[in-house]
Formats: structure tokens, C-alpha cells, sequence
């Protein structure tokens, strides 16, 4: 008997009989012979629940995860608190284990969570409408360009040097299906994008632009002036942002932006190694009859009771085929989930105070590590600094138990000698301290 | 009369719940300077207005959301027959094994030799991919089945492109997921319909005379949304590898052939597997999901970066495994990191558990149970109603047609489904695919017991038999369910998508 079936021989016996064939091979009779595959699956064999749970577990140790040292690595995820209601609710069967809504008189409770995402997304970014989750930040990114084509049937897209060098690279891949051409505005000498560059690229055939709140290096960027920038020829402007410091960041809906998208991660959902986590997609009120994927709405039932529904669906793709606004079915509701939870449980005023927690230590790190800094300005919860000899830094930083961060030289040939450094609630003065002294920054200990 | 005082109050949202001063967040103590915020950001950046989360306590948040969990109906409290959506057992053992901190609170940029577990898991992963789908090289990053289809026409731009050919049209069958076409417009290709045959196959004839040398590709499935093997695959592969185009597997219905017959071997350049249907990953309510490829060697080069690769054991170590991410023809990243991790190692963890042999009895045993379901639902009291959109052996799911349901007892498909609401059954899909008039697609999946299709089989009938005598009590159904029908017009007509922000007087 296979795990996780039922069938008993004298079950399969009955059901053979029922159906009128003799074998179960005879179910698969319209399989040409030429076609089936004669032989087992070259798989190892079935194993008991514990030995799948010691390989896994075998498998798992051989990680160094953020338990198992001190890191500084962030450059896109980052290692937050997730606050232990997230796993206990997370954990319920009730939302685990059911489909996308398609029956709502049975999915009210889902239905509801991405109402109060929704809600939750729109304040963060200062835009009043979102959807109910896209895969993850990069592809999101994609997503609002697909948008900008759809919207302005333009060709160009222009996005900053300063947006993360997988949204940037995701964006090139789906521009080939798009048939959009992408021209990439370099970041200035004080690690911000150089909005003269980004002007100078922006014309009558320029879809979307793209920059990043803060940069992939930290650097609060000056959105104001970026939109200006941006929108001068009608292009839209699109910002990627990370949520957390969207606390006490102006909003981006705020200062011009038309689309706000971003990596939800860092909202309640665990590293693993990359995902699952959820990207978010904001945008202005014009634009809620193209956005991606699902939306919940608020209606009533037929005696009047207040109830939530998937709505505007003739975007989607189910429903218009060929001329949906995007090919996305599943997207990430449980992490959706996970995020609401998470800006529920820190709340109007939690959020502020994780993201000033945030933006202190971010500014305390780089002046205890004492080295140059490539983005000298306003920076939260990331840094990035000039480490001379990096290789013998990091060793020594390995060799003391701590990941000191991203070497930028992998995506920035330009900053070779580049470290990013990231910054969350769970890395304390100490750490950073420990963390100074091993860079060889100019202070061991604490500044004053 | 009494006043129930928690009348309405289920429906509250969160923010409706909102009272000024409470919290469930306390921050960590700053042990680093207080440096007033107007020092470190300027007037410019700084926002003005808190955003408006909620102030809730701890207690009130996990009320307010297992008060919500209650009004979901979820796979683990009963049948779940969703057809092309495989809604089969999720192992608990899955969520235990993701959670282990080596996996959960691993960063995706760790160093590669810092990772050697991750690693060995999506290769290992990677490599069973490849065996189940017969063709040797698997792409893990795609997020679902949609970005997997992406990713497939994709490589087959690419592909082309390296040939010096530029192609401009995808066939899709009429019975095609909607998916597909999508996909196919973001891809920048246009969609050409391919017709379907009386026998629920693909029209040859059809097929023959749209592939032409203008096809870049043609995206199938197989068994089919009709839940029917096309026999003539070799055939279709045949005409439109003769093109020079590329045969697209949509995975959406493997679980009817893992072990027996392979896409590979069925002539397919490219499949994608929908992790969260036939390899247990829990639908969530939509997602997470994962969407790997597999692909032909010709189509290699094109996989988005970074692959997994082995590095073969030297000098008495073992094998170590790493990224490449220097593949100079692929079409770069699809997405972040390297794909949706947490759904690799519940699916790892489900192909370990069975083995070869444990997947192939899974896929007969979906077969085995969608027969006998058929079979069921075939007794003449319920067949006069519902009959047999096509009427053959079946795969994993079937089709049935609600039009004699509606021409006889005045009801409609969509009837029907709020119906069994009441019956604590999830209906299967409805209204797809679109060429069967008033469709249900049902598919029951392996982990159903003998039992649970009988019961089903006899909820069917006692509708049919309850609309015979009064059609109005399916019409007007569900009654039992957490809210009855929701005016989703309306919802479209004036959207309401977030909570109202307060207006302050």
C-alpha cells in the first residue's frame, strides 16, 4: 500500500468491479505501449516517516543557518523576529490547506485576511488599492512593468542601478517576452541614484521607471525628485520598496509613485533560504482594472450579511485568456497571511518604533565600523562600506562567527572592495560592536 | 427578545476591531544612541502619519483570526474533488521537516559551502524532477505553474533566437487552463486555437494545418483538462517537431501518470510540475506554490540561472554541490533567490517517502479512484442529469455536463455546487473547460478513501433528486455556510478592496 492511500486489495477488488475492468492496468490502457515507461522510477525506495525525518533533519545541519552564527547578511531578506502567533495561526489547517476561494460561502476567512492585507499594504505605501499577493519582489517588479506596457503601450523601461540586481535582472528576462527594451541610470557618488543620469534616459518611449526605497545599498532615496523625473513624459513611476521601513519613510504614493511593489519577507515570514515569501502590488485607483492577480472585495450576501468575494476577475486570466492583465493563478496567500498577522501584531505604533530601532542602529553600525562608507547619507537598515583587503576581513569575521554581510563586488564591479552590511531588531549594539572590531574599524567597542 | 451581542461582530475586521492605546508588540530595548529621527532623516523622507495598523492585543489578534480560520473550509476537515487542482493529503511530516531552523533560517545568500544541505536537497530534488518528467535538466526557480509556463516559452524564445529564427505563434488547445493563453501574450507571442476532436483529443487535422513555421510551440497537457490520454501524442509531437517548434507539457495533470509514462518520453521539450498539486505542497489558500521545469537537452542552455550542480567527490571528499551561475545563453532570473525553498523540501520529503514505487501507486490509485467515482456517478438516476462529457476510460479527473440537469430539473451547475456546500463537500470545478456546457470537473485524488466516494456519489444523487421535487432549494442553496450568496456583481461595480481609512472630524 502506498503512504497516504487507502485502498485495501479487497476495496481496489470492488471498485475494479464496479467499474467493469479487470486490473487496475487495464485503467491505463490508452497509453501507448511505446509511450509508458516498462521499468521503475530510478528513485531510491520508499522510506519510514522517522528516516525521512532523520535525512531531512541530517540534511538541514549541514546549513549554518542565523541561529548558528551572527549575520549581518540581508541584501534583499532579512533575518526579523517572527513573533510565535504567526506559526500557531500559520499552522491551522483552515488556512494550510485550502484552495484559492473559488466557493466564497466557504472561504470567508481567507477572504477576509486579503481584505485586511490589502488594507495593511495600501497604508504602508500610500496607495489605495493593492491585490492579494504576487510570488516575491523581483518578479512583482516584472509584474508593474507588464502593467506599464499594458497601460501606456510603450516600449522602454529605465530602472536605477540602485533597485536589487535580481529585480533588475528579472526585469531583463520578462522584457524579452514583453518586447521592451531596459536601460539601466547609474547611482551617484554619495551611493544614490543620480537623477540627472535617470532624466537624461527617460523619453517619449519610456514605459515605466524604476527605482528602490531605500536603494539595495541602504540609501534613502530623494523620491520626490525622482518622480519628477520620471513622470515628465508620462512614463510610470514605480518604486520597490521595502515594507519595514515604510514606517517612517514617507510613503511612496505620497511622492508621485503610480506603483509600489515590493519583497514581503521581511513581514512575518521565515528566510528559507529564498522562499516561499510574498511580493506586494499598490497602485493607484486608474489602474485597479489591470492589476495582477487576485483581488478581494467587500459585498453582501443574499440576506444581507456582510461577506468578501474575489472581484474585478474579468482581468484574470481564468476569465480573458489571452487578454488577462497577467498569467498568475496561485501566488503566496498563506505568506500573504503570514504579513498581516505580523503588521497586526506591531501595529500603528510598533511599526514606527521597529523602523526608528532600525534606522538608529543601521547609522550606529556604520560609524562603529569606522571604514569609508559608499552611501554617506540617510541610510536604514543597510550600509555599504569600503573594507580594505575584504578577504582577510571576512575570514576574520568567519573565523570569529559572524557573516558580516553581502559582498557587493558580485553584482557592483564597481565596488569591489564593497561590503553591505544589514541591520535588524535581532542584531544588538554588542553585535555590532563584535562585529566593528572585527572589520578592523577604527573603534573596538562603543562610540559614546 | 434577546440582543445577541456578538451579532455582526464575525465579520469585523481587524481595523473595526482597532482601539487606540492597545498593542501586542513591545520593542526590543534601543541599546544604541537615541539620536533624535530629525537628525538621521531629513524633513523630506520622514513620514508624516503612522500608517493606520491596527492597536490590538495579542489575545484579540489570535481570537480575531481563529474566529476567521472557522469560516474557511480547508482539505484537512473533508473532500476537496477540485478538478486540475489535486487537492490531495498534505503530510504533516512536511511541515516539521520545513520548519527545521536549518531550513527555515537559512539566508538564500549564504555562501555556497555553507550550504551544502540546502544544496544537496534542490539537487537531489532536481534530479527525481527529472526521472519522473524523462528529460534530464530541471529548473527550480519558478514560483507556480503560471511562472513555469512563463519560463517555458521563455526558453523557447531564447531557443529560436540562438537559431536565428523568430517565431510569432503558440498553439493552445481550445480545453487549454486559461493559463496558458495568458502566458502565451506575456510571452509576446500571439495564440492560435487548436480545435478538439470528437474523442476529447487534440484535432490532428486542426493541428496540421495551423503548424506551420511561423509556431514557436505548442502547450498541452496530457491527460488533458477532460481528464482523457490523447493516444495520438506521438503523432502531435511528431507535426510539431516537423515545424521545428518546441511541445510544451503542462504539469497541472501529472499525477495521473508519475511512474507509468513520462513527458519525455511522450516526445515533450518542456514540462512544468506544479509542486502544490501532484508533490503535496498545501495550497494555503493560494499559494505558496512552486513551479519547477524540466527540459530536453537542446532547451539546457536556455534554463534561467542560477542551476544546482554537482561538483563530483575528490581526493576522498564527497561530492560538493554549488551554483552556476555562469550560463551565458540562459534567460537569466525568472525571480529572487532560488526559488520557493520551503515548497522543495516538502516535496523532497514526499518523493523520499514513497519512492518509485509509492509514486506510481499514487498515480493508479488517482486513476483507480476517478473510475470509480465515474463509475458511480454513472448510475442512471444521476447520468440522465449529469452525463459523461466524454465517455471513455479516465485519467485522474473527468468531466461531467450539468446541461441535463438544467434542461430537466431547471438547475444549474453553479446550483449544484452551492449545493453540496450544504452537504460539507467542496464542489469540484465548475465551468471549466469551457467546451463542455455547465461543466464539473472532479477530481478525487489518491488519498480518498472507497468510503468518502460513495458518500459523494450519494450526496449527487440526493440533490439531483431533491431539485426533482423542488428546484428551488438548490437554487437558493447554500443555507449552512458562513454567508449564503454574495452579490459579486455588485463587488465589481463599485469595488470596495481595503478597509475605508477614518476620517478624522
Amino acid at each position: 500500500m502506498s503512504r497516504y492511500t487507502s485502498a485495501t486489495d479487497a476495496d481496489r477488488r470492488a471498485m475494479l468491479d464496479a467499474i467493469g475492468v479487470g486490473s487496475v492496468d487495464d485503467l491505463f490502457a490508452e497509453i501507448p505501449e511505446s509511450v509508458r515507461l516498462g521499468r521503475p522510477l530510478d528513485l531510491p525506495a520508499g522510506m519510514a516517516e522517522q528516516d525521512v525525518h532523520e535525512h531531512l533533519s541530517e540534511l538541514a545541519a549541514r546549513n549554518v543557518d542565523c541561529d548558528a552564527e551572527t549575520s549581518f547578511l540581508g541584501a534583499g531578506m532579512y533575518d526579523h523576529y517572527v513573533p510565535a502567533l504567526v506559526d500557531s495561526i500559520l499552522s491551522r489547517s483552515e488556512f494550510l490547506t485550502p484552495y484559492t476561494p473559488y466557493q466564497p460561502e466557504i472561504s470567508q476567512g481567507g477572504l477576509q485576511v486579503m481584505f485586511e492585507y490589502q488594507t495593511a499594504i495600501s497604508e504602508l505605501t500610500g496607495l489605495p488599492v493593492s491585490n492579494a499577493s504576487v510570488y516575491e519582489g523581483p518578479s512583482a517588479v516584472a509584474a508593474a512593468a507588464y502593467l506599464a506596457k499594458l497601460e501606456t503601450r510603450r516600449g522602454g523601461l529605465v530602472v536605477s542601478r540602485g533597485v536589487h540586481p535580481h529585480a533588475r535582472e528579472t526585469l531583463a528576462t520578462h522584457a524579452a517576452g514583453y518586447g521592451m527594451t531596459v536601460s539601466e541610470a547609474g547611482l551617484d557618488a554619495a551611493g544614490a541614484t543620480d537623477v540627472d543620469a535617470l532624466a537624461a534616459l527617460v523619453d517619449d518611449d519610456t514605459a515605466a521607471v524604476f527605482v528602490a526605497q531605500p536603494n539595495f545599498l541602504g540609501t534613502v532615496e530623494e523620491l520626490g525628485a525622482l518622480g519628477e523625473a520620471a513622470k515628465r513624459t508620462g512614463a510610470l513611476f514605480v518604486v520597490a520598496a521595502d515594507p519595514i521601513p515604510l514606517g517612517i519613510l514617507e510613503p511612496p504614493g505620497a511622492l508621485g509613485a503610480d506603483v509600489c511593489v515590493g519583497e514581503g519577507q521581511t513581514l512575518g515570514n521565515r528566510l528559507d533560504f529564498g522562499g516561499p515569501s510574498f511580493g506586494f502590488f499598490a497602485a493607484a485607483e486608474r489602474f485597479i482594472r489591470k492589476l495582477p492577480g487576485r483581488i478581494a472585495g467587500e459585498t453582501r450576501d443574499v440576506d444581507g450579511k456582510r461577506g468578501f468575494v474575489l472581484t474585478l476577475q474579468t482581468r484574470e486570466q481564468h476569465i480573458r485568456r489571452e487578454k488577462a492583465t497577467h498569467n498568475i493563478c496561485t501566488a503566496q496567500a498563506l505568506n500573504a497571511l503570514a504579513g498581516t498577522i505580523y503588521l497586526s501584531w506591531l501595529g500603528r505604533r510598533g511599526l514606527v518604533e521597529l523602523g526608528e530601532l532600525l534606522l538608529r542602529r543601521t547609522h550606529y553600525a556604520r560609524e562603529a565600523v569606522g571604514l569609508e562608507a559608499i552611501n554617506p547619507g540617510p541610510v536604514v537598515r543597510e550600509f555599504a562600506v569600503r573594507v580594505p583587503d575584504l578577504d582577510a576581513a571576512l575570514a576574520r569575521a568567519r573565523a570569529a562567527g559572524i557573516n558580516p554581510g553581502y559582498r557587493l563586488g558580485r553584482d557592483y564591479p564597481e565596488y569591489g572592495d564593497g561590503l553591505l552590511v544589514a541591520l535588524t531588531e535581532r542584531r544588538t549594539r554588542a553585535d555590532i560592536d563584535r562585529l566593528a572590531a572585527v572589520l578592523g574599524g577604527v573603534r573596538e567597542g562603543a562610540p559614546a | 427578545m434577546s440582543v445577541d451581542p456578538r451579532a455582526g461582530r464575525e465579520t469585523e475586521t481587524i481595523y473595526e476591531k482597532s482601539v487606540a492605546g492597545r498593542r501586542a508588540f513591545v520593542a526590543p530595548e534601543c541599546d544604541v544612541p537615541e539620536v533624535p529621527v530629525e537628525e538621521l532623516l531629513p524633513d523630506w523622507a520622514r513620514r508624516g502619519e503612522p500608517a493606520a495598523l491596527p492597536e490590538v492585543s495579542e489575545p484579540e489578534i489570535v481570537r480575531h483570526f481563529n474566529g476567521l480560520s472557522k469560516r474557511n473550509f480547508d482539505l484537512d476537515t473533508g473532500f476537496y474533488p477540485l478538478g486540475s487542482c489535486t487537492m490531495k493529503h498534505n503530510p504533516k511530516l512536511h511541515e516539521r521537516v520545513a520548519a527545521l531552523p536549518g531550513h527555515a533560517r537559512l539566508h538564500p545568500l549564504q555562501d555556497a559551502e555553507l550550504a551544502q544541505g540546502a544544496l544537496e536537497l534542490m539537487f537531489n530534488l532536481q534530479s527525481a524532477l527529472g526521472e519522473i518528467a524523462g528529460l534530464p535538466h530541471v529548473s527550480l526557480q519558478p514560483s507556480a505553474g503560471s511562472h513555469g509556463e512563463l519560463a517555458g516559452l521563455l526558453v523557447t524564445r531564447a531557443y529560436h533566437e540562438d537559431r536565428g529564427e523568430r517565431r510569432t505563434k503558440v498553439l493552445t488547445p481550445d480545453t487549454a487552463h486559461g493559463t496558458n493563453p495568458a502566458t502565451v501574450t506575456m510571452a509576446g507571442y500571439e495564440v492560435v486555437k487548436v480545435g478538439t476532436a470528437p474523442d476529447g483529443g487534440v484535432d490532428l487535422d486542426d493541428l496540421r494545418a495551423k503548424a506551420d513555421d511561423d509556431v514557436a510551440c505548442l502547450m498541452l497537457t496530457n491527460p488533458n483538462t477532460l481528464g482523457l490520454f490523447d493516444s495520438n501524442i506521438e503523432e502531435i509531437a511528431a507535426i510539431v517537431h516537423g515545424v521545428g517548434a518546441t511541445l510544451y507539457y503542462d504539469g497541472a495533470n501529472l499525477n495521473a501518470v508519475m511512474g507509468i509514462s513520462r513527458p519525455g518520453d511522450m516526445g515533450f521539450d518542456i514540462v512544468h510540475f506544479n509542486l502544490h498539486k501532484s508533490f503535496t505542497q498545501p495550497h494555503g489558500g493560494g499559494g505558496p506554490g512552486a513551479g519547477p521545469i524540466a527540459v530536453s537537452e537542446r532547451i539546457e542552455p536556455f534554463l534561467p540561472r542560477p542551476q544546482v550542480v554537482r561538483i563530483p567527490s575528490e581526493n576522498g571528499h564527497g561530492p560538493r554541490y554549488n551554483l552556476d551561475h555562469d550560463r551565458p545563453k540562459s534567460i537569466g532570473k525568472l525571480r529572487g533567490f532560488q526559488g520557493n525553498f520551503g515548497v522543495f523540501v516538502r516535496s523532497y520529503a514526499y518523493i523520499r517517502s514513497l519512492g518509485a514505487e509509492g509514486l506510481r501507486e499514487a498515480s493508479e490509485t488517482a486513476v483507480l479512484n476517478a473510475n470509480y467515482l465515474r463509475a458511480l456517478l454513472a448510475a442512471p438516476e444521476i447520468a440522465e442529469h449529469l452525463p459523461i462529457a466524454f465517455d471513455r476510460t479516465c485519467m485522474h479527473e473527468f468531466v461531467l455536463s450539468g446541461r441535463g440537469a438544467r434542461d430537466r430539473l431547471g438547475i444549474k451547475t453553479l446550483d449544484i455546487a452551492k449545493r453540496m456546500l450544504d452537504h460539507g463537500v467542496h464542489p469540484p470545478t465548475v465551468y471549466f473547460p469551457l467546451l463542455v456546457d455547465e461543466a464539473l470537473m472532479i477530481e478525487p485524488t489518491e488519498t480518498e478513501t472507497k468510503e468518502t466516494l460513495d458518500e459523494f456519489a450519494q450526496i449527487v444523487a440526493a440533490i439531483l433528486a431533491e431539485a426533482a421535487e423542488d428546484p428551488e432549494i438548490a437554487r437558493n442553496a447554500p443555507y449552512t455556510t458562513p454567508v449564503r450568496r454574495l452579490d459579486e456583481a455588485a463587488a465589481a461595480k463599485h469595488p470596495v478592496v481595503r478597509q475605508p481609512a477614518a476620517t478624522d472630524s
